[in-house]
């Protein structure tokens, strides 16, 4: 597949290409700095191929300069293609592709603020990452800046989009939220109750998880991705452990991909569970949002006698996992039964009560064509028709061998994404069971002492949507680990999600896109 | 012992301890100065059916203002360090201040660097420190009850004599 998409973009684009390496199913291209434009949009309009991570690299030490990486998702083929420019560090500028892409416009601006590579063109260039109090000329993710550097600390503003006009005022929300979520700052322009203006800002979570992959040996970068996105705990430390698997060049043990489907799709299952029930509590029906949070304690209590945690940490290892469950199974599949059953039975419920369903339905719309321009992805993405599963068009660890269905829903709503959430809870128990009945015998984790120098992609679709990790490592320690966590893709969403709805409903909305701002910030 | 049991048994004697202290409810409010989130399912566990905590006198409030307690969570990054500051300020003294989870303990695997602060104590007074990561919910209730003891002293300090 890669094949037949690297030729026909030779045909297109063949005195640009510089340099061309492929490696399982991921192509790097090596074009033009000034031709970055014309091919992103090239592959993103013209091929339909969507644009799901950009991110750079300093690479100064060997090669003299900068690298900006676009990967693009072949989902039909199951293939990657990676568009790669060198920028020098004496002209650190590039063009920016965000005025044909939308999706690209964060990355862009967090390259600015890590690296200090600028988007000439960016249509709002203002910082992403850093704060106004953030000293210029301060790039973290040079290899030059040492971790434990303690920038000080200037004077600075930030400007909000402005909304005028008669009645027109503005709701302050954040960082310190009235609930117990994580900090963000949001900026409501309201008349009267319905919302004309929402704008986000982020980033108060940022802890430097890129820098410190690098400063952490390879076994404890496991814990760290663990800890990236708590509720996203082992989707975040599969992707990363298979990317480094992938640069190994290993297969891991049969049994050990197995386990792995379960406690990826337990998180699953607990995630969506406690989705559904805040929605519940945010239209105050809260005897649904206590049967929908019972049945998640109910699964977050299964973890801990199967996995020890919670939240199921410390269960993933580079080579497979480090704790068997086989002993588990028949209590797994006892209790699964039972919540499977409540669940159906409580999904008919909340959707049988008119109070319920006449707030979120219409509510929060996302349309197609806005999600697919920000490339939202998970559940948020299906809710909106867009077809789109790692699971399925990327497949990792054991799920080619299992059977299951992605729902998709066209609405684009709240409403939407409930029923989302709900088919896929009982298509996640259906994985588990498929995956129990026929765990294979044999190790659990293979020794992998050595790791070639080398880069790969690790992915997964986490409760959120599509998770992407690329790691390059050398001499066995982390030289760069971009981590693109679902949330990164989904929060510009609510932007457009909230227009025209009313400031009581921002909450369902938000619940209703169960955004992490720690995968987000890092 | 079943979790129902640890927590109805631990959740008596804090509701006796609350009702001793305070002759009300006990008021917290959470601050995520950074956490991965993992702390706050474990916070919001507290408020499911099987802990229900509501009903030994904790009430977690919506702000600090309102507040006897502060339970805060993460290693205290650079953009959350002012919001963190202002928070304290605006809750009430005598005032509790709980550190929950390992980095906020002492920043955790995110430890200090350019973005992490590398723990609570390091910006604000904090009385009692609930190891974990996450911390189950149970040990969030004992370090609650923990904290309660330290108020004795601290309303004694702030009392003035005539």
């Amino acid at each position: 597949m890669n094949r037949e998409f690297t030729e026909a973009l030779k045909k297109e684009f063949g005195n640009t290409i510089l340099d061309e390496i492929t490696s399982r199913n991921e192509t790097y291209l090596t074009v033009k700095k000034e031709a970055n434009v014309k091919m992103c949009d090239h592959i993103y309009h013209h091929l339909d191929i969507p644009l799901v991570s950009i991110f750079a690299t300093d690479e100064r030490k060997k090669e003299g300069c900068f690298k900006v990486h676009y990967v693009f998702s072949i989902d039909k083929g199951d293939a990657f293609i990676i568009i790669k420019i060198n920028v020098d560090e004496k002209s650190p500028k590039y063009n920016s592709i965000t005025h044909k892409i939308a999706a690209a416009n964060w990355y862009e601006r967090e390259i600015q603020d890590m690296f200090g590579l600028v988007p000439a063109g960016h249509p709002d260039p203002r910082r992403l990452v850093h704060f106004e109090d953030w000293p210029d000329g301060v790039y973290p993710l040079r290899k030059d800046f040492d971790i434990n550097t303690k920038p000080s600390r200037v004077e600075g503003e930030y400007v909000y989009r402005r909304v005028e006009g008669e009645g027109v005022y503005e709701i302050p929300v954040g960082p310190v939220h009235a609930g117990v979520i994580e900090p963000g700052h949001f900026r409501f322009s309201v008349a009267g109750e319905p919302i004309i203006n929402l704008e986000i800002r982020h980033f108060y979570t940022h802890k430097g998880v890129e820098k410190l992959f690098e400063n952490i040996s390879l076994d404890k970068a496991v814990f760290l991705a663990e800890r990236i996105s708590g509720d996203n705990s082992a989707a975040h430390a599969v992707a990363f452990c298979q990317a480094v698997e992938r640069i190994a060049g290993v297969d891991i043990p049969a049994r050990a991909k197995y386990i792995r489907v379960v406690l990826l799709e337990l998180e699953r299952v607990y995630n969506h569970l406690g989705d559904i029930a805040g929605i519940a509590t945010d239209v105050a029906f809260a005897m649904g949002a206590a049967h929908a949070n019972r049945l998640k304690e109910e699964i977050l209590q299964l973890n801990e006698k199967v996995t020890g945690s919670r939240l199921l940490r410390g269960m993933n290892a580079i080579g497979g996992v480090r704790r068997d469950i086989g002993d588990k199974k028949d209590e797994i599949l006892l209790k699964l039964s039972e919540i499977q059953h409540d669940f159906r039975e409580l999904i008919e419920y909340l959707m049988s009560i008119p109070s319920l369903v006449d707030r979120i339905e219409t509510t929060g719309r996302i349309y197609n064509d806005i999600a697919k321009g920000l490339h939202v992805v998970g559940p948020i993405a299906r809710a909106s028709g867009i077809d789109r599963d790692m699971r399925r068009d990327h497949p990792y660890a054991a799920y080619s061998e299992f059977n299951f269905k992605v729902p998709v829903q066209k609405a684009g709503d709240v409403n939407a994404r409930t029923l989302v959430r709900a088919d896929e809870v009982c298509e996640s128990i259906g994985l588990i069971e498929q995956a129990l009945w026929s765990l294979p015998e044999g190790e659990i984790k293979i020794d992998i002492s050595e790791i070639p120098d080398g880069y790969a992609l690790g992915y997964t679709e986490a409760p959120r949507g599509e998770t992407l990790y690329w790691v390059m490592i050398k001499n066995n320690m982390i030289v760069r680990c971009k981590v693109r966590d679902p949330s990164f893709c989904n929060w510009l969403a609510i932007e457009y999600a909230v227009l025209d709805n009313i400031v009581p409903d921002f909450p369902i909305i938000n619940k209703s896109l169960s955004l992490s701002y720690s995968g987000n910030d890092m | 012992m079943t979790v129902e049991d640890e927590v109805e048994i631990m959740g008596q004697r804090l509701n006796d301890k609350i009702k001793k202290i305070f002759g009300r409810s006990l008021h917290i409010r959470e601050v995520d100065a950074g956490s991965c989130n993992a702390c706050e399912v474990e916070v919001n566990a507290l408020s499911n059916p099987i802990y229900d905590i509501e009903r030994f006198g904790i009430y977690i409030v919506a702000s600090p203002r309102h507040a006897d307690m502060l339970l805060v969570t993460g290693p205290v990054t650079r953009n959350m360090e002012l919001a963190l500051f202002k928070t304290y300020n605006a809750t009430p003294s005598p005032k509790l201040v709980v550190a929950m989870g390992s980095c906020a303990c002492n920043g955790g695997i995110f430890g200090d660097t350019y973005a992490s602060g590398g723990g609570v104590d390091k910006y604000i007074p904090v009385d009692v420190y609930i190891p974990g990561c996450p911390p189950r919910p149970q040990a969030v209730i004992f370090g609650i009850m923990v904290a309660l003891d330290k108020l004795p002293q601290k309303m004694k300090k702030t009392e003035v004599k005539p």
